[in-house]
């Protein structure tokens, strides 16, 4: 819990840096907060986990693992922000603070024990994320997107908070082990109120990951909004949003499996073949990348139809995998998109000549995505598809195969770019703080997929 | 030294360091060296070896304990032709491409994919199998796809796309497999242990099945083959048929089979009928090829075919043939491709229309030619004729009408090559191939080595088929203990 406190602070101590131009001191002091919030949760980890403030939250190993995947992420994103937004801007500490309100409520989502929690924890994350998709105040497509983003988060919030009253109706309380001694002690006696309340929960939190049929805002916004935003947003929340799915579920709606896992299994396999098959005709790399990580929601869907006790490693492993190649990707494509002004396959070309090591490590981070061995989307992947085979669910592992295979497609288009397409262009200047980034992102992509074994069993 | 460890660290090792080399001359010198090494250390597994049933030289460690996942490698009967084959050839492939300037990146890839081979075909954990499967793919998607000809960038798309998919099914069976077994890992003793019902079987023999007929491949899995190897480079040419298509033969006896052995006994027929059209099929379409490469592309679909029919046929001799075959098949595919290159990279041309009457000007590059094509061929006294030879006998115990198909392969084989010989070196010459160079330094060393394989190999093979028989042998009386 100090570790929520102490990011709060540090956000109010960030916007008051912004208040005396203290500009330099921004991104600083926003990782030594960050690095001290890491500090206290690896502190916590050994001690007892107990429900906090009237059971409203609980940093168990679960909450803390997921907690600190995004508090990393959170920290290479700002590290490449240094420099992202100067030009014409005066809003910078606004953005960093903004971004550290955003990963307060993306912990309560991944920590939450209490429905109220959990929808306080989704609000404080987004509202926070609808300013950031709109923070180039003169560029149209962030303008839309924050508008997009935020009419349909509101909308999906809806059915969220419906749903929680209606959980409440029949179970009488927010709390995740009352409900789920409300659920266990009489599974044929639910009342048909707290089936609505699933349902509900599901479409909103269906919203929240992006997930098929309730994506569409997906692509438009993730295309829409500043690059480094939508990094943030397909790593560290997308993350939370799935640990907090992951968290509800598989707390407290287990023993009604039969009557909510028939609409997830239709999700799933919806979600995959719709983002990999508009992800296969896109021209953007930008858009491809939006589009393919509804397709990765689909996977991370496996974990919630396989539910149970190796669901919560699943997760984690698949989205450190997926958050870390996208932070290699978007991060070559910001250096790129500055280099060329587009976003487009076309302007990666060549680009393996006179930037090889960049263009390894975007490879690397493709092969991760595409889940090929010795990469950690590969061990992801293994362990979505081992889970979801636990349950014999064997068609829905082969139409996922399918969809891997049509995934190659898409993300060796950029390696084709990069190295069988030659043309003359200059090489592009990668500054420190970007090398930093990607070899950690890179390193770390390679140990989980060569030596995963230092993070199985954490969960 | 015969820490089965090192001999897969090592070219990992030399990949990583040769990614760093930017001049063509060091890098291939250092390509070499590691090469050779691996190939010194090959030689304390095969002195070592008691010719026997039992899986020696066993490394492993925990690699993943909580999945039940171990690095469990080791060396048999089965494998030792194979990871010979694959150390001796790679060596060979480095040399060939002397002529070329590649920079460390390509040798690079090319030891990253030997570690890979080594690993599928040492593995004795499926987990180890399918990464080593993998990982000696993406390697060779490179190799093609960065120094190949005109069409690779699709070409080689649709080989990678074609074979993962392959390769994936086999991954959902091997997780299936792995969550029936008792003791939660992914040993091969354990899966060979599974007595699942004859319905699981059948799906996991089809699984298995399919991504190893790509691979090889079998008819009618082979459409994305003679364009990768017409396009790829020499040396990516040599490496795809030379050595990983023996992944997809050693997955037949290491893995399809006796894992699935009920699947084998209700499917199996229909593989080998599979295997045989490819022979015949093969063996026409080469016939009717004017490209040299593309020629010898088919070919290997024919040569593949039987291998594999032998492998169906499921005897002793069948299976022992499909042993020593694959070795001779890598040995005699490395030379003609390096024949081929040498021819079309003075020529500039890879139309047989447009050659004729090297022999002259070449008379040692004639000579050993002829000798690599005899043992294409199957001719007595190389080592395509023991090889056939076994082949043929085995398919023969299963069906003579099989054996007469399958025979065909030593009579078109004969006529596809010996007509491709006659074009290319015999006849009258032309403008250009009347001063072509003859073959000197690396590149006679490179096919005087492989000429004395093939004779040395057709005179005496004993040794050769000594290695594998007893873990053959004990092998083919488990499965048929199953299926009987």
């Amino acid at each position: 819990m100090s570790a929520i406190i102490t990011l709060s602070l540090l956000a109010i101590l960030v916007l008051y840096l912004g208040l005396f131009k203290a500009r330099n001191a921004l991104l600083p002091v926003s990782l030594l907060g960050l690095v001290s919030t890491l500090v206290l949760f690896v502190i916590q980890w050994e001690g007892q986990a107990v429900p906090l403030y009237s059971g409203m939250v609980l940093f168990d190993h679960y909450a803390i693992a997921f907690s600190v995947l995004c508090v990393l992420l959170t920290i290479l994103v700002l590290l490449l922000s240094k420099n992202y937004f100067d030009a014409g801007s005066t809003h910078i500490a606004e953005y960093y603070a903004l971004i550290l309100f955003s990963l307060t409520g993306a912990l309560l989502v991944t920590s939450f024990h209490n429905l109220a929690m959990l929808f306080i924890g989704i609000e404080i994350m987004s509202v926070a994320l609808y300013i950031l998709a709109g923070i180039r105040k003169k560029d149209f497509a962030s303008n839309e997107a924050a508008l997009k983003y935020f009419l349909m988060g509101a909308f999906s919030t809806g059915f969220l908070l419906f749903g929680v009253a209606l959980l409440y109706g029949a179970s009488g309380s927010f709390d995740l082990a009352e409900i789920k001694d409300y659920v266990v002690s009489n599974p044929q006696a639910v009342s048909p109120l707290f089936y609505g309340g699933i349902l509900l929960l599901l479409v909103g939190l269906a919203f929240k990951v992006g997930a098929a049929p309730f994506h569409f805002w997906a692509p438009d916004v993730y295309d829409g909004a500043p690059i480094l935003i939508t990094t943030f947003m397909i790593t560290v929340v997308k993350t939370a949003a799935f640990a907090g799915f992951l968290r509800l579920f598989y707390f407290c709606f287990v023993p009604l499996q039969d009557f909510w896992m028939p609409a997830l299994l239709v999700m799933t396999v919806v979600t995959l073949f719709i983002g990999n098959i508009t992800a296969l005709v896109q021209s953007s790399f930008k858009r491809m990348l939006a589009y393919s990580s509804i397709s990765h929601a689909g996977y991370m869907l496996f974990a919630i139809v396989a539910v149970g006790p190796s669901s919560s490693e699943a997760v984690l492993i698949y989205a450190a995998a997926y958050s870390l190649a996208s932070v290699v990707a978007f991060g070559t494509l910001i250096l790129v998109k500055r280099a060329t002004g587009s976003d487009h396959f076309e302007a990666f070309n060549g680009l393996a000549k006179k930037n090889p090591y960049l263009s390894l490590a975007l490879t690397v981070a493709m092969l991760s995505l595409a889940g090929i061995p010795l990469t950690a989307g590969f061990i992801g992947k293994f362990m979505m598809f081992s889970g979801v085979l636990a349950d014999y669910q064997i068609l829905l592992v082969v139409l996922a195969v399918l969809n891997a295979a049509i995934g190659i497609f898409y993300y060796f288009r950029v390696i084709v770019a990069m190295y069988f397409r030659p043309l003359d262009r200059d090489q592009l200047v990668v500054n420190g703080y970007y090398k930093t980034v990607l070899v950690v992102a890179i390193l770390a992509t390679l140990l989980l997929g060569i030596y995963p074994a230092w993070i199985t069993g954490l969960v | 030294m015969d820490n089965l460890f090192i001999l897969l660290l090592l070219p990992v090792l030399g990949a990583i360091a040769l990614a760093f080399v930017k001049q063509a001359k060091a890098a291939r010198q250092l390509a070499l060296l590691v090469s050779l090494v691996s190939l010194g250390l090959t030689i304390p597994f095969l002195s070592g070896f008691v010719p026997d049933d039992s899986i020696q030289f066993e490394q492993q460690f925990a690699w993943i304990p909580a999945l039940g996942i171990h690095f469990h490698i080791g060396i048999d009967g089965i494998s030792l032709p194979l990871v010979l084959l694959t150390n001796g050839l790679v060596p060979l492939i480095i040399l060939s491409a002397f002529s070329y300037d590649y920079k460390g990146g390509f040798y690079a890839l090319v030891l990253f994919m030997q570690a890979g081979l080594l690993l599928v075909f040492t593995a004795l954990d499926a987990f180890a199998f399918y990464v080593g499967w993998e990982i000696a793919l993406i390697p060779i998607y490179f190799i093609c796809a960065l120094w190949g000809g005109e069409n690779r960038i699709r070409v080689n798309l649709k080989f990678f796309i074609y074979t993962f998919l392959g390769s994936l099914l086999m991954l959902i069976a091997i997780i299936y497999l792995h969550l029936q077994v008792p003791s939660g890992d992914y040993e091969l003793t354990s899966f060979y242990q599974l007595a699942l019902d004859s319905s699981t079987q059948r799906w996991i023999f089809w699984a298995f099945f399919l991504a190893f007929a790509i691979k090889m491949p079998i008819f009618p899995f082979h459409t994305w083959q003679p364009d990768t190897y017409t396009e790829a480079p020499t040396a990516g040419t040599m490496l795809l048929a030379g050595i990983m298509l023996k992944m997809g033969v050693y997955g037949l006896i290491r893995w399809l089979i006796p894992v699935a052995p009920l699947g084998f006994a209700a499917y199996g027929h229909l593989a080998l009928v599979l295997c045989i059209i490819g022979v015949v099929y093969g063996s026409i379409i080469a016939f009717k090829q004017q490209d040299v490469k593309r020629l010898v592309a088919y070919s290997s679909i024919a040569h593949v075919g039987l291998i594999g029919a032998g492998i169906f046929a499921w005897n002793v001799q069948g299976v022992q043939g499909a042993m020593i075959q694959m070795v001779n098949h890598g040995i005699s595919v490395v030379g003609l491709f390096f024949v081929l290159d040498i021819v079309t990279r003075r020529l500039g041309t890879r139309e047989m229309s447009d050659m004729g009457g090297i022999a002259k000007a070449a008379p040692a590059l004639a000579i050993l030619f002829l000798v690599i094509v005899m043992g294409a061929v199957g001719l007595p006294l190389t080592n395509g004729f023991v090889g056939e030879f076994l082949l043929l006998m085995g398919i023969y115990q299963y069906g003579i009408w099989y054996s007469v198909f399958g025979g065909l392969t030593l009579i078109l084989g004969a006529v596809y090559l010996l007509r491709m010989y006659q074009k290319v070196m015999l006849g009258d010459a032309n403008a250009k191939t009347s001063d072509f160079a003859d073959v000197r330094g690396t590149e006679w060393l490179v096919l005087a080595i492989i000429a004395v394989l093939v004779i040395g190999i057709g005179i005496y093979p004993k040794p050769l088929l000594h290695i594998s028989e007893a873990a053959v042998t004990e092998l083919i009386g488990k499965v048929s203990l199953i299926n009987n």
